[in-house]
């Protein structure tokens, strides 16, 4: 059991360091595609990733119910150290929560469990953090919408099955919607609802 | 480094984590008004406390600010804002727009093409653009959620009726990205199109309407017109008086107490700009600062 002296640090510099994870997590939103890098956190709890850790420092607090995969709440710790940095509730139920942290993207719950928002409010939706494998390595997406000019290409191990059938659901719901933010190590690339994805060969 | 008594760029953490993620709500959903817990600041709501919030939350210490109002980098307004975020921030400012990292504005789009390491926070003070139709919020929200647009479009098309042109020459409303209608705060229209394909992103807050928009970068931005009517940017027949641009934004001053009247650019970087480059105007043998504050 860990108490809450035992807790590990969080950012260093709280201030200084929210402030450019920030940043990095707005470009990848207003740029979706681009690989940004993120503040170094320190005292991680596993399986969390540090981009994911630095994200939920950055943006979680009381106001914004948090749910976990299985796979992050199999033991307390990431519970617990969101918790304790944070103070945000972490919830059971994924239809309700703001943040929506995932270690097994190969077992997403698929976007019908997650709040869409509605068509009066589309901004009371999900963001779902998803850690992936790498986002350098992997399959190859062409990336279109704001934020792209004209199109890019995403090279990511991303695991979720069915991925762009997801999204294109997802694309249908707009102005409601999920957004993702891909999270390898301390790299992110962000997905918003507006972002349309094509599988690419080669 | 900052006086104690106030955090980093002023606001306390809690209020900027509830900002950042109405921007970050705000840039996924284009031209879609999301509301905020708006601050009280330490200045009055005509200043721009939806802007100043915006940038409060973005600023960070290796950012460079600039400030303009009506264009002008020199107005009270201008320098309380700049003056507040170097105080508060401790950041670096400047009046140059291609060095800028931030910009803060009211009223206008810098002349300069905006490039994609910049981010564009306007000051608005009246954010939605179907107030003047229909005064509940719970019906704006509706016509917004079913894009039920065709009053807007009725009154533009009454005003080509009455006056034989779209008279609406300053937030004049745009469609973002295909989907939502949006006010892009009272710039003349003559600005609209600098927001189309902008390589910039652009933030949008409005303090005491508690409102925050985004227009991310790369965006489609189309002015609402009609077939028979397209939308046609605010051209001056005249050329600026001090550097000779027929491309910019201008304002009409009064040069002295006999009545005598020029045109110059409202951008007033721009036109400096522009002279130290050598070009010249009508009137650019008088000093430029005689005219500048008119
Ligand atoms: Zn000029």
């Amino acid at each position: 059991m860990t108490t809450v002296a035992e807790m590990p640090a969080g950012f260093a510099d709280k201030v200084l360091a929210a402030q450019s994870t920030f940043r990095s997590v707005m470009d990848a939103m207003a740029r979706p595609g681009t690989v940004q890098r993120i503040q170094a956190v320190s005292g991680v709890p596993a399986p969390m990733m540090r981009g994911a850790a630095a994200i939920a420092l950055t943006l979680f607090d009381q106001d914004t119910p948090v749910w976990l995969d299985s796979k992050l709440a199999a033991t307390m710790d990431v519970a617990k150290w969101i918790k304790f940095h944070t103070s945000a509730p972490v919830i059971a139920d994924p239809a309700v929560c703001a943040f929506a942290v995932v270690a097994d993207a190969a077992a997403l719950p698929s976007f019908e469990h997650f709040a869409f928002g509605t068509g009066e409010y589309p901004d009371r939706s999900t963001t779902i953090i998803l850690q992936v494998a790498s986002l350098t390595e992997g399959p190859a997406y062409e990336l279109r919408g704001p934020g792209i000019d004209g199109a890019t290409i995403l090279r990511a191990a991303i695991g979720v099955p069915d991925l762009l059938d997801r999204l294109a659901l997802n694309a249908s719901l707009f102005p409601r919607g999920i957004d993702l933010v891909l999270v390898s190590g301390e790299s992110i690339v962000a997905l918003p609802r507006t972002t349309r994805l094509v599988a690419k060969e080669g | 480094m900052n006086a104690p008594t106030y955090n980093f760029a002023y606001l306390d953490e809690q209020t900027k984590r509830m900002i950042r993620r109405a921007i970050l709500k705000a840039i996924a959903i284009p031209g879609y008004q999301v509301p905020f817990a708006s601050r009280e600041m330490p200045m009055p709501y005509g200043w721009g406390t939806g802007g100043v919030q915006v940038t409060a939350a973005i600023l960070g210490p290796i950012d460079k600010l600039k400030v303009i109002d009506q264009g002008s980098d020199d107005t009270t307004n201008a320098i309380s804002i700049r003056k507040f975020f170097e105080k508060t921030a401790g950041v670096a400012v400047t009046t140059s727009t291609g060095d800028a990292t931030v910009i803060q504005t009211r009223h206008r789009i810098p002349e300069a093409m905006l490039q994609a390491h910049q981010v564009l926070v306007y000051q608005v003070p009246i954010p939605e653009p179907l107030r003047f139709l229909e005064p509940r919020e719970t019906e704006t929200r509706r016509m917004h959620a079913l894009a039920e647009y065709g009053l807007m479009h009725v009154k533009l098309y009454e005003d080509i009726a009455r006056f034989g042109h779209i008279a609406t020459s300053y937030a004049y409303p745009v469609k973002v990205n295909a989907r939502y209608v949006m006010d892009p705060s009272p710039t003349p229209k003559f600005d609209n199109p600098k927001m189309d394909n902008c390589a910039a992103l652009q933030l949008f807050g409005a303090g005491r309407e508690k409102r925050i928009y985004a227009i991310p970068p790369y965006t489609s931005v189309v002015s609402l017109d009609f077939e028979d009517h397209p939308f046609e940017p605010y051209k001056h027949k005249a050329c600026c008086a001090l550097c000779n641009a027929e491309d910019s934004y201008l304002d009409e001053i009064v040069t002295d107490n006999k009545g005598s009247r020029m045109f110059v650019c409202s951008d007033t970087d721009y036109c400096e700009t522009r002279q130290s480059q050598g070009h010249r105007g009508s009137e650019n043998a008088a000093p430029y600062a005689e005219s500048a504050n008119a």
